[in-house]
């Protein structure tokens, strides 16, 4: 279970997280929308570690990882995935290394288990055969598959997405948001998607949590989300521009 | 981590605390051998095996000019024979080690500040961290022991060279006597000129590793975020060689004493 307590961070004089409150139990297909430069990948980082709150708690199967060492944190991060906006893949490693990396790492399977077990995870995502490529030799899609093959190859229990689609065009995106659905429903995990696609959303989640200036601002189902009269809500998911927004 | 722009002393000091911290960091990881070898070899190649035109040059023709200006010196006061015994105590005690770390920082802590760099702009080494490895073990610890290890020896090769190109210039070019040159630089050379470039040269591999890593992996944002940190990279290890290196002559001064 993921509990996130009166989260706040800011860089510099901006204010990111205004105290977040959030609980996301085991086994839930949670979507975080919001516009761009709400936070939510901010929110991402900081359920994984990545960056720590100037204030409020992060607890990971009752565990806070706020005050946690880096070292100390790598047994917590164990347990996740995450993929990464960019895909974020090592560049000087071809996919099969960049699959193959954390279980090559901890050395608990023999080498011909991790090739097997990396083929497996590439056939998944429907990369077969493609073991040898380097990552400057793929589509930005292609790129995106293997950033989550190698996110669910060692079977992580809450797998965390970045933005899984931007950047990509809707055929793409829609694959994207098949596997998404596919590893939810194969490996029983936890899923986190940030995302502003709001077809993706109503694909991918059970229960949706608006981000807007700082704070859960709406938390439903997607349909609850999509109907929802609230005006923030209303025209985000419908696409709606502010007056405001439209004076030049 | 917030930054006061306006105090730069304040800066300097966190700067020089996050390296402290990171260096730490890194010969801990090294002793606990939380690094994989494959990553130490490949680094020994790119330090040691690809410097090697970089760090030979500059020994030949520092050996080279040095001999050709200590033998207009030496000539006027009839000493010409002393001429590779000052070349040769200069390179083991001073240049040898100077000039070979500040080529080294050039070409592979640049190298590193811009790998480093680029993979924390493209969320690599974020990506690192999520897949349940520590950058220092991964990253640094590596590049830190293969420059321990390289750097010394690149030393000594620089010092060679540079004794050898300097005696063949006094030889073939200036007609000097080889067995009065080679007899003298014996003479005049000790252990402790060489155990002091060899002790430097550790020192300064240090210096260059833990700078190029920290400034790769705090690099600010984009293309221009990466050039900044190489630069930087490359400017803070040069002065802190040229720097560091008065202090630990004095100290080496004091603690290698010479036995009769």
């Amino acid at each position: 279970m993921i509990e996130v307590n009166q989260l706040h961070k800011s860089y510099g004089q901006q204010q990111v997280l205004h105290g977040v409150n959030l609980q996301i139990d085991k086994g839930e297909s949670i979507v975080i929308i919001g516009g761009s430069g709400c936070g939510k990948s901010v929110l991402l980082r900081h359920i994984i570690g990545l960056v720590q709150p100037d204030e409020g708690d992060v607890k990971i199967d009752g565990q806070s990882i706020a005050d946690l060492s880096e070292r100390e944190l790598i047994k917590v991060r164990r347990k996740f995935g995450m993929l990464f906006q960019s895909a974020a893949l090592f560049d000087s490693l071809t996919v099969e290394e960049n699959v193959g990396f954390l279980l090559e790492r901890e050395q608990t399977l023999s080498p011909a288990a991790i090739r097997e077990t990396v083929a497996d995870a590439l056939e998944l995502v429907d990369l077969g055969g493609t073991q040898a490529k380097k990552p400057a030799e793929l589509s930005g899609g292609m790129k995106k598959r293997v950033g989550l093959a190698r996110a669910i190859v060692y079977k992580p229990e809450i797998i965390l997405y970045d933005e899984p689609t931007t950047g990509l065009d809707p055929v793409v995106a829609d694959s994207i948001d098949q596997l998404v659905i596919k590893m939810r429903d194969q490996l029983n995990c936890t899923s986190i998607v940030v995302t502003h696609d709001t077809r993706s959303m109503r694909r991918v989640g059970n229960r949706v949590m608006m981000l807007h200036q700082g704070v859960i601002h709406a938390n439903g189902t997607p349909e609850e989300i999509f109907n929802s009269t609230d005006p923030v809500v209303h025209k985000f998911v419908n696409g709606i521009a502010d007056p405001k927004d439209l004076e030049f | 981590m917030g930054r006061s722009a306006d105090n730069p002393l304040k800066e300097a000091l966190a700067d020089l605390g996050s390296v402290t911290v990171l260096f730490l960091e890194a010969v801990r990881s090294i002793a606990a051998k939380r690094f994989r070898f494959r990553d130490l070899v490949e680094q020994i190649h790119f330090i040691g095996v690809k410097s090697q035109s970089v760090v030979l040059l500059t020994g030949a023709f520092t050996g080279m000019v040095m001999c050709a200006q200590f033998y207009i010196q030496f000539h006027k006061v009839k000493m010409d024979s002393a001429v590779m015994s000052v070349v040769s105590v200069a390179m083991a005690r001073e240049l040898g080690a100077v000039l070979t770390s500040l080529m080294i920082a050039g070409r592979v802590g640049a190298a590193m500040a811009a790998q480093l760099g680029t993979m924390k702009v493209t969320e690599q080494i974020d990506a690192l961290r999520t897949l349940a490895t520590s950058p220092v073990d991964y990253l640094v610890s590596p590049r830190l022991l293969a420059m321990f290890i390289s750097l010394p020896l690149l030393t000594a090769e620089a010092i060679a060279i540079s004794l050898v190109s300097g005696m063949s210039v006094a030889v073939f070019l200036l007609g000097l006597d080889p067995v009065f040159l080679w007899n003298n630089m014996v003479f005049y050379t000790w252990s402790v000129d060489i155990w002091m470039g060899l002790i430097k040269a550790f020192i300064f591999a240090g210096i260059i590793a833990t700078i190029a890593c920290h400034k790769g992996m705090h690099c600010g944002q984009g293309a221009e975020g990466v050039g900044k940190a190489t630069t930087e990279a490359v400017v803070a290890a040069s002065i802190t060689i040229l720097v560091s290196n008065f202090f630990v002559t004095l100290v080496l001064n004091k603690l290698l004493i010479y036995q009769e």
